[in-house]
């Protein structure tokens, strides 16, 4: 089975994406902040991460940028959730390495697709 | 947006959002009154954003709509603010602490929507109006510098007064846990039960087991207790709220100062005491606090103060409110109280008496009601609410410097430690906590104090009680009775009865309608023999006995 990660720091979020990716076949493992999924990333593999983009502790910029100077997390696809769609936003997300852009709110469906795209 | 979705996890995911909801609100509000206090510190701006766009992130999320519309606005101040095109002032906090408590009508789902609505419209139009000023305002002040320029949404630059959370924890609904300590509450009785059955049919190996459950039933209500205790400082956050409120609302200034507040009390009672809290601060403000030209003339500082302070003292939890405002008129109370007819003319009153006063039905000082504390409570409500937690309330006051409300309450209202001791065929129980020492008095020696009711206790003098007497027992006393010496607050007091049996672990259970003017009773508790025994309320005891005006309850 495929495992998603999912870092926000909102549990209505994260359980959102819980149950609606565990709905289509894949394992999801939480983390609330960028500090915490990287002390859990060093211990699984994950195929796939959802990450927000605001967050306490360690954001998701911040996140996307340490994970990708990590050989293991070169190509990982990681989709960014954010509420902003301003170009400047989106692209400070690519620039630091993240694979795709989600912009709040969105439906389970749009999710699966998304998620069932990086990883076909 | 979930048509995906079972219904069934749908609805629990719209419950973790109200709950995220609710406790992002009340961080909101926290954060806010920091704000307050240092409008420049780029941390709590940032929180502050963080905060609001959160709660509009996750509306949007679960379909509420009306709540990700009404947060908008806000965010963008809040984000104007943190890349410092806007400032700090206290008409943003106050437009959004109005927000926030439209918001939270909104979430809780409790208010009427027909009041909600018009008002957080009306608020959304003036932080939109301010929005526009809010901007104009600090580019015609270019000198200030800008507040939280830099991006430090990152790594928190640590410190900056931001509490870490607590570091592993579950949520558990309430309910579930009043039932874990109802069922603890039936397993101590049934285990008296056994204890009692043990101590009728000695065999070695069953009381080894008997003794093992009481300890673990014991150990097992400990725990149960704790899960239930937490600190006070829920309720301060809205009481300085209140105070900030309160003193826009009359343009004076308060300042409020907390002590305590990692003081842990049992949910129930915190729940119980917030509103009677408030009301002793609402009239701290109001009938205490001098208005700013009376204080500089007494020489005070302009600013008022009040002091919440909440302590463990033993068993009990001590709470004062505490404020440094013009105190009691004595002779004021007093003519109040003969006008309404609470005490006739002619009786001469200690000062501690009159003061007692306010706390009478019907009684209220002001002169002149105001929109504040005139709300037709009075402090005898507050009274009652702290005696109906098995506390007290009691005040103390300075003439010109101030005055103290003290509520004592007992850390937890079901379980408690007590001591069982009987009069003739009947059980009492005396709370454990307020014990301080067992002495026998045998007949001869009550003959040879001639009567007195007194024992000396290491050259002390101590009045007792005969509980035999209180109660209308008839029976004849044994040779060797026993004085139980109880202690509150600095008074001593012996209660006489036949025999101490030994500690009780007491389940309270509250007395029915028709046994609740029996004075001197709280409460009873079933014993392991299936009988009943009766909780001694000691306080009520002592105070009934002192209003006899003599430390001996007459014969």
């Amino acid at each position: 089975m495929k495992r998603v990660m999912t870092v926000d720091d909102s549990a209505s979020v994260r359980m959102m994406i819980r149950v609606t990716l565990s709905g289509a076949g894949y394992e999801v493992v939480e983390a609330t902040n960028g500090l915490e999924a990287l002390k859990k990333l060093s211990e699984m593999d994950v195929q796939a991460m959802v990450v927000d983009l605001n967050m306490p502790e360690m954001g998701g910029l911040d996140l996307v940028k340490k994970l990708r100077r990590i050989p293991g997390f070169l190509s990982t696809p990681i989709i960014m959730l954010t509420t902003e769609s301003s170009r400047e936003v989106i692209q400070k997300g690519k620039d630091a390495g993240a694979t795709g852009w989600m912009v709040k709110p969105f439906s389970p469906e749009q999710l699966v697709n998304v998620i069932r795209r990086v990883l076909s | 947006m979930n048509e995906m979705l079972p219904d069934e996890i749908h609805e629990s995911l719209l419950a973790t959002f109200r709950e995220e909801s609710l406790e992002q609100l009340t961080e909101l509000e926290t954060t806010l009154m920091e704000l307050e206090i240092s409008p420049n510190d780029p941390e709590v701006i940032n929180k502050a954003f963080r905060t609001l766009h959160t709660i509009k992130g996750n509306a949007g999320m679960f379909g509420f709509e009306d709540i990700e519309a009404y947060t908008h606005d806000l965010e963008s101040a809040f984000d104007f603010v943190r890349k410092g095109t806007m400032k700090v002032c206290p008409e943003l906090i106050d437009l959004t602490l109005r927000a926030r408590d439209g918001l939270l009508v909104l979430l809780q789902g409790t208010g009427d929507p027909n009041t909600v609505r018009p008002e957080m419209e009306k608020v959304m139009t003036l932080v939109a109006e301010f929005l526009s000023q809010g901007q104009k305002v600090i580019l015609d002040d270019p000198g200030q510098e800008a507040a939280g320029k830099k991006e430090d949404r990152g790594q928190g630059s640590g410190g900056g007064g931001a509490r870490e959370k607590p570091e592993s924890s579950v949520r558990v609904a309430s309910g579930k846990l009043d039932q874990l300590v109802n069922l603890v509450g039936e397993m101590v009785t049934v285990q008296a039960r056994l204890t009692q059955l043990v101590s009728e049919r000695p065999d070695p190996a069953l009381e080894a087991v008997a003794e093992e459950v009481e300890s673990l039933t014991w150990e097992l209500r400990e725990n149960a207790f704790s899960i239930r205790m937490i600190p006070i400082e829920t309720t301060y956050r809205r009481i300085k709220r209140l105070v900030r409120d309160l003193s826009r609302e009359l343009g004076q200034e308060v300042e409020l100062i907390t002590e305590g507040a990692e003081t842990e009390l049992d949910k129930n009672v915190i729940e119980k005491l917030t509103d009677p809290l408030m009301h002793l601060i609402r009239n701290s403000v109001d009938h205490g606090i001098e208005s700013a030209g009376e204080r500089i003339q007494a020489g005070k500082p302009e600013k008022g103060n009040i002091r919440l302070s909440a302590t463990n003292a033993g068993a009990d939890v001590v709470i004062r409110v505490e404020d440094d405002g013009r105190g009691l008129d004595a002779e004021g109370i007093r003519k109040k109280a003969v006008e309404k007819g609470l005490v006739p003319a002619e009786v001469d009153l200690s000062t501690a008496d009159i003061y007692s006063l306010i706390f009478a039905p019907g009684f209220s000082t002001a002169s002149q009601v105001t929109n504040i504390s005139g709300r037709g409570v009075g402090l005898d409500v507050v009274k009652k609410a702290a005696e109906e937690l098995r506390g007290n309330l009691t005040v103390d006051s300075v003439p010109g410097q101030g005055t103290t409300f003290i509520i004592r309450l007992p850390l937890t209202l079901a379980i408690i430690d007590g001591l069982l001791v009987n009069v003739a065929e009947n059980k009492y129980i005396v709370p454990l906590s307020i014990v301080e020492e067992c002495v026998f008095l045998t007949s001869e020696a009550i003959k040879s104090s001639h009567n007195r009711r007194i024992i000396r206790l290491r050259g002390e003098i101590v009045p007792y009680i005969s509980m035999r007497e209180w109660f209308g027992i008839l029976s004849e006393p044994p040779d060797i009775q026993q004085v139980v010496v109880v202690r509150e607050g600095d008074r001593r007091i012996g209660l006489l009865l036949d025999h101490v049996i030994g500690e009780h672990q007491t389940v309270i259970k509250s007395l029915g309608k028709v046994y609740r003017n029996v004075d001197g009773v709280s409460g009873a508790t079933i014993l392991g023999d299936g009988t009943i025994s009766l909780i001694l309320d000691v306080s009520r005891i002592m105070r009934v006995t002192e209003e006899t005006e003599s430390p001996v309850f007459a014969a």
